[in-house]
């Protein structure tokens, strides 16, 4: 028999064995690692038809958020502004820069700019910017400092367990109001948050909505 | 057992050099795994939308149509104007609240301040980058304006300054109004419009 099963194959078994742990361990901590908007979302960085930097407007110019966003008040989808805003300053301020050109003929034309669109949330989601910025939640809890960034990056990962660790303890999220457009705002301590947070919940009625209809409908 | 391991290693090292590691950057456009749930056919704002000859989801009302929040009356509030008249009012047709002033602080630091000035001295900070002739709101010429003459210059802009319609509400436009006639009051003021028990504090 030792010409059809030589010696090796007693640890046939064995070798199965062990080739089955390291492919079951292998394919679980894959799909741990990878199967998770942190993997699929994060990190995502397009170029964009124009290289508009939130870094020299908002930070280096101090230029508030709402003054191009300027229905994320009143509206469920932060807007990108019309290229006639950009014209504002850019009639004057770099007229004749090469960069702006597409900016300039959009604002002629009427054509849109093909901005890519980076946060984007899946269309089951209702996500409501309007009832977040206005109760306390900051641009930056799901944008990240957007105001040092010169190209827009995906930078949290925007899945449904990191929406529901804010919905669950909104207290340990909640500003000021008038912090919520201070990107560089911190708390003077995480106490100081969680009295502060616990008391704007009160005061502005803020619940800790676990419902799936609230963003599933 | 030897192969085993290192057919194994070489697997790791093949998917995680093709798949990287998380956080990653990327110019390309997140994985989708159920591409018709997450993306529905449905138009969504300012969005490309097939279903239109010029492909804008965000659609300009029909022509002949008003929204039925469109201020389309002939009033002061809505136009800065005497009804029936070219004339600009005077007076706002808001009444002055504190509420009114904070609202209008508010708007006037996000639309306004990039060019006037957070003092409306017309010294703020796109100066330095190359705008020029930005009105002080506390000329003379300015202080004396009518209110409605004012509102017309923020809604349709004025020589280099282009229009705010779109972009604050009418409320807010007579709000940063109020606001700016705080600020043109605080430098016209004179030591003796400030309450007593407050002059010790002016320098």
């Amino acid at each position: 028999m030792s010409d059809l099963f030589p010696k090796w194959t007693n640890r046939l078994p064995l070798y199965a064995a062990v080739s089955g742990v390291l492919a079951v361990t292998s394919v679980t901590a894959a799909v741990w690692y990878y199967f998770t908007p942190k993997y699929a979302r994060v990190g995502y960085q397009p170029l964009q038809p124009v290289t508009f930097s939130h870094a020299t407007h908002a930070d280096q110019l101090g230029i508030d958020c709402r003054y191009c966003h300027n229905g994320v008040e009143k509206s469920w989808f932060s807007n990108v502004p019309a290229s006639t805003v950009c014209m504002n300053c850019h009639v004057q301020v770099l007229k004749d820069d090469p960069r702006l050109a597409l900016v300039r003929e959009s604002a002629q034309s009427g054509r849109p700019i093909p901005w890519v669109q980076v946060h984007k949330l899946p269309d089951y989601v209702f996500f409501n910017h309007s009832v977040h910025v206005n109760r306390g939640i900051s641009c930056v809890a799901c944008h990240g400092q957007v105001n040092h960034e010169d190209e827009i990056r995906h930078l949290q990962p925007l899945s449904m367990t990191f929406c529901l660790d804010c919905h669950r303890q909104p207290a340990a999220n909640l500003r000021p109001p008038n912090q919520v457009y201070n990107l560089d705002w911190q708390p003077a301590s995480p106490e100081k948050q969680l009295a502060d947070g616990t008391r704007f919940m009160k005061e502005w009625k803020v619940e800790s909505l676990e419902n799936c209809t609230t963003c599933h409908r | 057992m030897r192969y085993i391991f290192a057919v194994f290693a070489l697997l790791v090292v093949l998917v995680v050099s093709v798949a990287g590691f998380r956080g990653q950057m990327s110019r390309r456009p997140p994985i989708e795994l159920f591409p018709d749930m997450v993306r529905q056919p449905r138009v969504r704002p300012e969005s490309y939308a097939e279903f239109f000859t010029n492909g804008f989801g965000s659609r300009l009302p029909v022509a002949g149509t008003i929204a039925r929040d469109a201020a389309y009356q002939d009033l002061p509030l809505n136009t800065g104007r005497v009804p029936g008249t070219t004339n600009f009012v005077e007076l706002s047709p808001v009444p002055m609240t504190a509420e009114l002033l904070a609202r209008g602080r508010d708007r006037f630091q996000i639309s306004c301040l990039p060019c006037h000035g957070a003092l409306a001295d017309g010294k703020g900070i796109t100066t330095k980058y190359g705008m020029t002739v930005i009105a002080n709101l506390h000329d003379a010429r300015i202080v004396q304006m009518g209110d409605g003459e004012i509102f017309n210059t923020i809604t349709y802009g004025k020589n280099l300054m282009q229009g705010y319609g779109a972009n604050i509400a009418i409320r807010d436009r007579w709000a940063i109004i109020a606001y700016v006639r705080a600020l043109q009051l605080s430098q016209l003021g004179a030591r003796d419009d400030v309450p007593p028990a407050q002059r010790a504090a002016l320098r």
